[in-house]
């Protein structure tokens, strides 16, 4: 496992956040996460140690919080919400969308390695629904339609960066 | 149309306004921190029991008795965590304070924690407001340079930090004690009461008060203003304003705040939020987060309530009910988080069932096994009924999965899954029974689709 510097200098820091360094173990796993795209086999033993844990600390968390994964996904996270708010302005059409866009299915890498398709539940941003958080970025009111341009916008962007 | 007042989302979506510190302070920020650290603190706390303010989060706890179990005489540090893990469906309410008010959540986190000698604050930000919890930093840095936060407050010799504690997508994280556990470092699940109250074991077995970001927002009106001016606001027992946020199918959903109890639903959904969409009408709405218990219009509420000293009849239909903890509750449901999802005629009710039993199932712990099984069977037959074979006796079967879970759950979460099922099947019990043979129509291509 390789960190880049302001990474393991954001770890250190953040463990001193808490009388027991233990409680660093989720902002460790999202550091981890945001620096490598998800949590190798390592990451857990490397944590275990930083925190004085046994490593199996460390995996019982990964496997309970939805937002950690242990496989890379695609360049960008289109997480569209699912939840009874969304769903009864459209969201399954929504994700229905996205996925037809990027010829993937939920929870895969598309074919061109530019997205991961996901339904998630709420993402507490029910008055404009259907919502979809792109990466950290929130759409709101994404129906069909705007679910295509989003689409478009991202495979410019990686047309451009190719 | 009824009048919204707007305490705390006094300048949420004001052209101009933006969340950093020099904003804030033009707006009069802080001042009430200043005042309130010459203070003495129990001065603090009785003025939030004056005050009579509820817990925003969904339980309606008094704030005040809360902050009165704490134990202050083990000589264990007193923490003090916000739970900003905004996470019931129909909820987003704190999303809006949290992006575009977050100082107004800071000064009311520190005079909460003045109040009750507090050295550590958290803020549990929920994993999704990945935007939210940069800007919760930013604001405690400026915050802690201006001297509001950190060492020797504006000049005094008390001190308190705050830091921001991002989740990772556990609904279960907005329990209290799942909280504690999440901040611990562990697995969210919920712990086993007694002892009854975080206040007195807590984080780090240590007393701990956890507040809902709406309510420190309206400690730091109740400290400004007085607890007896606050108390006039609403109506007794519900004192203050209440952020009602409306989702689903009605012209304007959106957050509204108004004196508790003084707005009735039919006012919320007909003249704030512009009655349903062209053409449709009112079929059910769920008045407090996805896990209330779901109203159907055209049903009638009687009884009898207590007005003033007197005991009064009531014969409401669901538009006659004033939004408020007591009047909610009266007539079996709740008031919960104030998320108000509206279904108009275009919904078929197993299908919505469906779509809240996939949450709960996913979302349980999984600690307690009449939850865990029960929520995943509620989904698994709802599921069935609507891509699969539905039975004329599903409906008994869902009913007799439900009623097993309530009061056998070390958590709450017990209730909110088994709800849903038992009120859709108490108030469209012959949707239920029938949808085998309602489902055999042709849909159109348009139909909602909703599990």
């Amino acid at each position: 496992m390789n960190l880049q510097p302001a990474t393991l200098a954001q770890i250190d820091e953040v463990i001193t956040h808490y009388p027991e360094k233990r409680s660093a173990t989720l902002p460790l796993l999202h550091l981890i996460q945001e620096d490598l795209g998800f949590i190798p086999d390592d990451g857990i033993t490397w944590i275990a140690e930083k925190l004085g844990l046994e490593p199996i600390n460390v995996y019982e968390v990964i496997t309970f919080y939805p937002m950690f994964r242990r496989k890379p996904i695609g360049r960008r996270h289109i997480k569209v919400c699912r939840t009874l708010s969304c769903a009864l302005m459209g969201g399954y059409k929504t994700c229905a969308a996205f996925e037809k866009e990027f010829n993937t299915h939920l929870g895969e890498v598309s074919p061109d390695g530019e997205v991961t398709v996901d339904f998630v539940e709420c993402l507490a941003s029910c008055g404009t629904a259907p919502v979809v958080l792109i990466d950290d970025d929130l759409h709101e009111k994404v129906d069909a339609v705007k679910a295509k341009q989003l689409s478009d916008e991202i495979k410019q962007a990686s047309a451009q960066r190719r | 149309m009824p009048d919204q007042t707007r305490i705390i989302f006094k300048h949420i979506d004001e052209p101009g306004y933006s969340n950093d510190l020099a904003c804030y302070v033009r707006n009069g920020g802080y001042e009430v921190l200043k005042k309130a650290v010459a203070r003495p603190p129990a001065e603090l706390i009785d003025e939030v029991k004056k005050s009579g303010l509820r817990g925003r989060g969904g339980a309606g706890f008094p704030c005040g008795v809360k902050w009165g179990l704490v134990d202050r005489k083990s000589g264990k540090p007193i923490y003090l965590i916000v739970n900003a893990d905004e996470s019931e469906p129909g909820t987003f309410k704190d999303r809006y304070i949290i992006h575009q008010d977050p100082h107004q959540l800071i000064e009311g986190t520190m005079i909460s924690c003045f109040a009750n000698n507090v050295k550590q604050a958290y803020i549990y930000i929920r994993g999704e407001f990945p935007h939210g919890a940069r800007i919760l930093e930013k604001a405690i840095a400026e915050a802690r340079a201006a001297n509001f936060v950190g060492p020797n407050i504006l000049g005094t010799n008390y001190s308190c930090e705050i830091y921001v504690h991002r989740g990772a997508g556990a609904y279960i994280c907005g329990e209290e004690t799942g909280l504690i556990e999440s901040l611990e470092g562990k697995r969210a699940n919920p712990r086993i009461k007694p002892p009854y109250f975080p206040a007195v074991l807590g984080l780090y077995q240590c007393p701990t008060i956890v507040n809902n970001v709406e309510t420190l927002c309206h400690v730091k009106y109740i400290v400004e203003h007085g607890g007896e001016a606050f108390s006039k606001i609403g109506t007794p027992g519900n004192t203050g304003t209440r952020v009602f946020c409306v989702s689903g199918h009605v012209q304007r959903p959106g957050y509204y705040e108004f004196p508790a109890g003084t707005i009735t639903m039919g006012q919320l959904l007909n003249e704030v939020c512009g009655g349903p969409l062209p053409g449709r009408k009112l079929k059910a709405v769920i008045p407090g987060g996805s896990s209330a218990k779901i109203l159907r219009f055209g049903e009638r509420f009687k009884g009898k309530r207590k007005v003033g000293a007197e005991m009064v009849d009531y014969d409401w239909g669901v538009e006659d009910v004033p939004m408020d903890f007591d009047s909610l509750g009266m007539i079996g449901t709740m008031g919960g988080s104030g998320g108000v999802i509206v279904m108009d005629d275009t919904v078929n009710m197993v299908e919505a069932l469906a779509n809240i039993n996939a949450f709960y199932s996913h979302e349980s712990c999984g600690q307690c096994t009449p939850c865990r099984e029960g929520s995943l069977w509620m989904k698994r037959i709802t599921t069935r009924m609507v891509h699969g074979t539905a039975r004329p006796e599903d409906t008994g079967l869902l009913k007799s999965v439900a009623d097993q879970i309530p009061g056998r759950t070390i958590c709450a979460f017990g209730e909110a899954c088994s709800w849903p099922t038992q009120s859709f099947i108490a108030k469209f019990g012959e949707e239920f029974k029938t949808y085998h043979e309602a489902k055999k129509a042709p849909k159109s291509p348009d139909a909602l689709e909703l599990v």
